[in-house]
C-alpha cells in the first residue's frame, strides 16, 4: 500500500488523534503558560528567586522524556494524567524564563513613572509591566509549544493520546506492510501541527501586541 | 496676589531624612522649608546632592526614614501612598510615556483611576492636549514612539496635569532634550504656570533653567543640606557662601539680566515720523529733535527706518532710497539679556521696542541698559543685605532658644 493510499484508508484514526495531540499540547500550553507568567510575577524582582525558578525549570528540562513518563507511571497511573504532567512541566521553562527577562527589562523609569502617577502595585504589573513583557512571554510560549509537539509524541508509552500512538505501532511492527506509512504519517502529522500553531501564534502575536511596541 | 493660591497647594518639609541601610551618612538630612501654594521652587545642585532624593519623597517614590511632610496643612507622611500620588502630578526625565499606550491612554490614566466617567475624560484629554500646544486631533492617537522627545515631554506634562493636581512635581523633566526643545518646553512651562497657578517642585542641575523658572530656588549640597534658599536676584546678587557663588557660576551679572523685561526698565522715546508726513515735516522733526536720528514708522505704527539727516540729502528727498532699515526689534516681553544682545549688534548701539502688534513703544540703548543695571544690582544688593540681616536675628533667636532648651527638651 503506498503512503496516499494509507492516509486516504486511515485519515479518520489519523484525524482523531492529530487533533488528540493538539488539543493535549494547547491544554498543557495554557496551564504552562498560566503557571510560568504566575512563576514569573512571583520570582522575577529577586535575584535569588529568579535564577532558583530558572535553574529549577531547566534541571526538569534535561530529564529524558521518555524516563520522566516512565517514572510518573507508577505515581498517577497510565494515560491522560503522566502526559498532562510531563507536557506541563517541559513547558515551564521558556515561559518562566522569558517571563523573568521579559519583566525585569521593563525600563525601571517607566515602573517610576506608573508608581509616582499613583498606579496600585497590581495595576503596575497588570497595566504596564506584562503589557510590555508579553512580546517576549510570547515568544517563550511558542518555543514551548515546538518542544511539546515532540515530546507529546513519546507520551503515547503511557497510553496517552495523539500522534505517537501511530508511530509507536509502526515502531513496533518494523518490517510488515504499514510500518513505515504509519512512522511517517505520525511525524508529518506532528510537523503540520506545529506549523500550524506556529501561525496561530503569530496571528496572536498581531492582535495581542499594541501597535506602539509592536517591532 | 491672593488668586495664586487658587490651585496651589503648600508644601512643608520638617526634618526631613532619609538613610539607606549600611550607610552611615544619611543620603538627605534633616531638610527643612515651606514651599507656598502657587509658588514655583527649583532644587539645583550637584548630581548625587540628594536632590531628586528629596524630590521623591514628597510623594514618597522614597519613603522617609524621618520626619513629616504636610501638604496644604495635611499631614500626608503616612496616608496610602498611592492615594497621595493621585493627588500630585509627577512628570520625569524622558517623560516616561507608557510605550504601549496611545497618547490619549496615557493622559487618561489618571482620571480613570480615580474614577472620572468616560466622557468628562475624553473632553480633558482634548483640553489637555490643547493646552500644552499639541493639536488634539492629530496627536490623540499617537503611540509614543512616533513622538519627538519634546512632544513626548509635553504629553509627559499633560499626563502629570491630568487629574488637575494642585502639586507638580518635575524630576529634571527637560534634561533629555536638545537646547532648542528645552528652552521652548521651559517657555511653555512659564505660559501654563502663569494659567493654572501649581505649586511646583522643579529639580534640574543647570543653574540657568533654575534661574529662568524659579519664584524661589533652593540651592542644595551634599546629604541635601540647604546652602540657599532665596529668590533667584537674591542668590545671584548675593550667594550665600562659596558653594553657592560657585554653583552660580560667571557672570552673575549677565544672568540677572534674564530675570528683567524690558517693560520693566525706563525706555527712552525717540522723534518718529510716519511714512505718509510729508517730507518738510521730516526735515523739521529732524531739526527739531536735536537728536542726529529720527526713526520712520510704517502706516500702521511698526518701525520702519533709521533715518540720519545727511540720508535725505542723499536720496534727493525718496523716503524709498534713504535711511536704513530696521531689521531687529524687541518686544516690551523681550528679557535685559535679549535687549542688549539686539543693542550690541545693531551698529548704532540703540533698538526699537515694540508692543504686541509689532507698534513702537519706545527705545532701549546702552545707556539705558547700563543704568538699569546698575540700579537693579543695588536695589538686589540692598535687599539681600536687609534679608541676610533678618535671617541672623531669626538664627541667632533659634540658637538662643535652643541654648536655653537644651536641658529640659529631648531632641527627637
Amino acid at each position: 500500500m503506498s503512503f496516499w493510499e494509507y492516509l486516504g484508508n486511515r485519515h479518520q484514526q489519523l484525524l482523531t488523534d492529530a487533533y488528540q495531540h493538539a488539543s493535549a499540547v494547547l491544554q498543557c500550553m495554557v496551564v504552562a503558560t498560566l503557571l510560568g507568567v504566575l512563576i514569573g510575577v512571583a520570582t522575577y524582582r529577586s535575584d535569588l528567586a529568579g535564577s532558583l525558578a530558572t535553574t529549577t525549570t531547566s534541571t526538569i528540562l534535561t530529564i529524558p522524556s521518555l524516563a520522566m513518563i516512565g517514572l510518573l507511571i507508577p505515581i498517577v497511573g497510565l494515560g491522560v494524567p503522566p502526559t498532562v504532567i510531563a507536557l506541563t512541566l517541559y513547558g515551564l521553562l521558556p515561559i518562566v524564563r522569558n517571563a523573568i527577562v521579559g519583566l525585569r527589562g521593563v525600563d525601571p523609569s517607566l515602573v517610576d513613572a506608573a508608581r509616582g502617577i499613583g498606579m496600585s502595585r497590581p495595576a503596575q504589573l497588570l497595566k504596564v509591566e506584562l503589557p510590555l513583557a508579553w512580546p517576549p512571554i510570547l515568544t517563550g510560549i511558542r518555543v514551548s509549544t515546538q518542544m511539546l509537539m515532540g515530546i507529546a509524541a513519546i507520551a503515547a508509552y503511557a497510553s496517552g493520546p495523539g500522534l505517537g500512538n501511530v508511530i509507536f505501532r509502526g515502531l513496533a511492527s518494523l518490517g510488515s506492510a504499514n510500518a513505515l506509512n504509519q512512522v511517517l504519517a505520525g511525524t508529518l502529522g506532528i510537523i503540520v501541527l506545529a506549523l500550524l500553531f506556529d501561525a496561530a501564534y503569530v496571528l496572536l502575536g498581531r492582535l495581542t501586541i499594541p501597535r506602539g511596541i509592536r517591532a | 496676589m491672593p488668586e495664586n493660591g487658587r490651585h496651589g497647594a503648600s508644601i512643608e518639609l520638617e526634618n526631613l531624612t532619609k538613610r539607606y541601610p549600611g550607610n552611615t551618612q544619611p543620603a538627605v538630612d534633616n531638610v527643612s522649608m515651606e514651599i507656598k501654594a502657587g509658588e514655583v521652587v527649583i532644587f539645583v545642585g550637584p548630581s548625587g546632592c540628594g536632590k531628586s532624593t528629596t524630590l521623591k519623597m514628597i510623594n514618597r517614590l522614597i519613603e522617609p526614614t524621618g520626619g513629616r511632610i504636610r501638604i496644604n496643612g495635611e499631614d500626608v507622611t503616612d496616608i496610602d501612598p498611592v492615594k497621595l500620588r493621585r493627588k500630585v502630578g509627577y512628570a520625569i526625565q524622558s517623560a516616561g510615556l507608557f510605550p504601549h499606550m496611545t497618547v490619549a491612554q496615557n493622559i487618561a490614566l489618571v482620571p480613570r483611576m480615580i474614577g472620572w466617567p468616560k466622557g468628562r475624560i475624553a473632553s480633558r484629554v482634548e483640553e489637555l492636549l490643547d493646552l500644552v500646544g499639541l493639536d488634539p486631533g492629530e496627536f490623540h492617537g499617537r503611540y509614543p514612539r512616533q513622538l519627538s522627545g519634546g512632544q513626548q515631554q509635553r504629553v509627559g506634562v499633560a499626563r502629570a496635569l491630568a487629574a488637575d493636581p494642585p502639586v507638580l512635581l518635575m524630576d529634571e523633566p527637560f534634561g533629555a532634550v536638545d537646547p532648542i526643545t528645552r528652552d521652548h518646553l521651559q517657555d511653555e512651562l512659564i505660559r501654563l504656570q502663569h494659567e493654572l497657578h501649581k505649586t511646583i517642585v522643579f529639580v534640574t542641575h543647570d543653574f540657568d533653567e533654575a534661574i529662568k523658572l524659579g519664584d524661589r530656588i533652593a540651592v542644595l549640597r551634599e546629604r541635601s543640606h540647604i546652602a540657599q534658599f532665596d529668590t533667584p536676584e537674591a542668590i545671584l546678587t548675593n550667594p550665600a557662601d562659596d558653594f553657592v557663588s560657585g554653583f552660580v557660576g560667571a557672570g552673575a551679572a549677565l544672568k540677572r539680566l534674564n530675570l528683567t523685561r524690558v517693560r520693566d526698565v525706563e525706555v527712552t522715546d525717540y522723534p518718529t515720523v510716519t511714512v505718509d508726513d510729508p517730507l518738510q515735516e521730516i526735515f523739521n522733526r529732524l531739526r527739531s529733535s536735536g537728536t542726529n536720528e529720527i526713526l520712520l514708522l510704517d502706516k500702521r505704527g511698526r518701525p520702519y527706518k533709521w533715518l540720519r539727516r545727511g540720508d535725505l540729502m542723499w536720496a534727493r528727498g525718496s523716503l524709498a532710497r534713504a535711511g536704513t532699515l530696521v531689521h531687529d526689534t524687541v518686544t516690551r516681553d523681550a528679557t535685559l539679556r535679549d535687549a542688549l544682545e539686539a543693542v550690541l549688534i545693531d551698529n548704532a548701539g540703540r533698538v526699537a521696542v515694540t508692543g504686541r502688534r509689532g507698534e513702537y513703544t519706545g527705545v532701549v540703548d546702552m545707556e539705558t541698559l547700563m543704568n538699569s543695571v546698575h540700579e537693579l544690582l543695588e536695589a538686589d544688593r540692598l535687599e539681600a543685605l536687609e534679608a541676610q540681616h533678618e535671617l541672623e536675628e531669626a538664627r541667632a533667636d533659634r540658637t538662643h532658644a535652643e541654648q536655653e532648651g537644651i536641658g529640659g527638651e529631648a531632641k527627637a
